[in-house]
């Protein structure tokens, strides 16, 4: 999948220059392309917000999931489970919304809903893939002598590695579009050209947020896809 | 110690650590500016939360029980607290003067819920209905009786009623509009899709492709050919059909709709055992009849677990369709954080929330009960 990423620098070395084509589109708008900040600024700040959520609820999913897991935290397990699914039905938006309240408007927020909501797919996946990880590879490592960490480490985190990386992808995915929607409480993000045109009645600014955040998250999903598929492969 | 102990002693410890740490309550001028924190319980919460930590380390008889009770009790009785103090509080102020909940409250409340719900596990399905039924009685009536009318909260939906009445109804309607669309649409397509044994190809392919787009993004893409419609066709336009608005919120929600309606479709048609199409061919019936009579009553409840996730998306991304004027709840949130209105983004947050768990409740006992019957 290289075409995501190929359309997304694509579309950041054309739209600086493409006022013209945006005048001739929409006559009217006496300003056609979105000039506060630049189109590189805002992609590099969206992705630095996802990357930087993702990394920690990739570091806080993995730990729980791990803990809950092992024989002493086995009881915690069931209530783990149940923060995952019912977290889940919280929608990301209310997530935004709650943390506004606690952290005033900008980054901060934005990047406290990102973090709390990815870290549930990952949690999720860890729990499901260590789960799943066969009993007979489990007693082939303690019959190797192997003590229970570097059990984890050599044998069940490798085997776990595919259904873990579907959740990072998945978490960094929904992190892509709730960044978007961040901009309506501050975030400097891709989303603010879409916000920005939705409440100036600017459709050309519309455009241009939605095109690059649609191939940005493609471009994301497509990478992060292949990393999963080439842990899966290696797997086998 | 007891390994069934640390769920409770992880719980209490962060109960214990949210009544020390965060303010329970706020108490602002008004419904625009921040206020001054207040903590009044803090000495009672921590020792209760202590009195659980140390009930779930007992090894006798019946301290799982205290625990559980316990928890219930402050499920019930944190709301009562914070009630009374804000009458107590606004007594003392200003007409103007709010009493919002703080995140010590809210984060209490959570625990106690996960404590309650970790305690019944293993209990009978009648024990916990009646444990749930009970914790929800209460708190209805407690409400009936004016107990949180002083809250913050309240008083912004009863200064809303009206307008907030409405977009619970169009959120609603642009959720069960969508799932209908989505089924209607979606469950053709993945018989389709399941017959031609092309789970992979380019109809899941572009459905795939579609989730992937920030929501944002694709409801805003949509404004142009929507409003370009409307011009080219004016009896559309008549028809309330336009740029913005419900027609291209429910297009863009049947869109992410779709995927999973699809891909549970052919997943509940895989359920069905080969062995029953072939006894079912065996005995005469159509295709129709196969459909009607094995593949649906067969593949129903996994179908059911599809709609189930579908559901809670929708009513999640309904929220965000408010920027492109579709109203709804999201009208709440997204004109209360622009006014900077707090009690306004939480009324309409905790409501989208509330929908979101009542409607996955729902297709849970639905799931449970097609399960029992079949």
């Amino acid at each position: 999948m290289i075409f995501a990423p190929l359309l997304l620098v694509a579309l950041l070395l054309v739209l600086p220059h493409s006022e013209p084509w945006f005048h001739a589109w929409i006559p009217t708008l006496s300003h056609p392309l979105y000039a506060r900040t630049s189109f590189l600024a805002l992609t590099l700040s969206h992705l630095w917000l996802v990357a930087l959520a993702t990394f920690v609820a990739v570091a806080i999913g993995l730990t729980l999931g791990v803990l809950a897991t092992r024989p002493t935290g086995r009881s915690l397990l069931p209530t783990v489970r149940a923060i995952a699914v019912i977290g889940q039905t919280f929608p990301p938006v209310a997530v935004l919304a709650i943390a506004v309240p606690l952290l005033g408007f900008g980054a901060a927020p934005t990047l406290l809903a990102l973090t709390l909501y990815g870290v549930l797919p990952v949690l999720g996946q860890t729990v499901a893939g260590l789960d799943n990880v066969s009993p007979a590879a489990l007693h082939a490592a303690d019959g190797m002598g192997y003590g229970r960490w570097r059990r984890l480490w050599d044998v069940e985190l490798p085997l776990a590695a595919g259904p873990i990386m579907a959740g990072v992808r998945l978490s960094a995915i929904v992190g892509v579009g709730t960044a978007t929607i961040g901009s309506a409480v501050g975030a400097t993000t891709l989303g603010s050209p879409i916000v920005e045109g939705l409440v100036g009645n600017n459709t050309a600014y519309v455009v241009q947020g939605a095109l690059l955040v649609g191939a940005l998250a493609l471009s994301i999903d497509g990478l992060l896809g292949s990393v999963e598929r080439r842990i899966r492969r290696n797997r086998r | 110690m007891n390994p069934r102990a640390l769920p409770v002693l992880v719980l209490a410890g962060i109960g214990l650590l949210c009544a020390i740490a965060f303010p329970f309550l706020y108490v602002t001028p008004n419904r625009l500016l921040s206020g001054e924190p207040h903590s009044p319980h803090v000495v009672a919460l921590a020792l209760s939360w202590v009195l659980l930590a140390g009930l779930g380390m007992l090894e006798v008889r019946g301290s799982r029980v205290a625990v559980a009770l316990l928890a219930w009790a402050l499920i019930a009785g944190l709301p009562l607290v914070a009630g009374m103090d804000a009458r107590a509080l606004l007594h003392a102020t200003a007409a103007s003067a709010r009493v919002p909940l703080g995140a010590g409250f809210w984060l209490m409340w959570l625990a106690a819920n996960l404590l309650l719900l970790d305690r019944l596990r293993g209990v009978r399905t009648s024990g916990r209905i009646v444990a749930w039924a009970g914790l929800f009685v209460a708190l209805v009536a407690m409400s009936r009786a004016g107990a949180f009318e002083s809250l913050a909260l309240v008083r912004e939906f009863h200064a809303q009623r009206g307008p907030f009445m409405d977009a619970l109804l169009t959120h609603l309607s642009l959720a069960a509009t969508t799932l209908v669309l989505a089924l209607v649409i979606g469950a053709p397509l993945g018989w389709w899709a399941w017959r031609a044994r092309r789970t992979d190809g380019a109809v899941v392919g572009v459905l795939a492709f579609l989730q992937t787009v920030p929501s944002l993004a694709l409801f805003a893409l949509l404004i142009g050919p929507f409003a370009w419609l409307a011009r080219a066709w004016p009896a559309l336009g008549a028809l309330g059909f336009g740029g913005t608005g419900a027609a291209p919120a429910v297009f863009a929600l049947v869109l992410y709709a779709l995927l999973p309606v699809v891909r549970y479709t052919v997943a509940g048609l895989g359920a069905v055992p080969p062995d029953a199409r072939e006894a079912a061919r065996g005995l005469g019936m159509s295709r129709l009849q196969l459909l009607s009579r094995v593949q649906l009553p067969l593949g129903w409840p996994v179908l059911l677990a599809g709609l189930r996730i579908v559901a809670v998306q929708t009513i999640g991304l309904a929220a965000v369709a408010t920027l492109i004027g579709a109203g709804g709840l999201g009208r709440f949130v997204f004109l209360g954080i622009g006014q900077g209105a707090n009690d306004m983004v939480m009324l309409g947050t905790l409501a989208i929330i509330a929908l979101a768990l009542a409607v996955d409740l729902l297709f849970q006992a639905m799931l449970a009960f097609t399960e029992r019957r079949s």
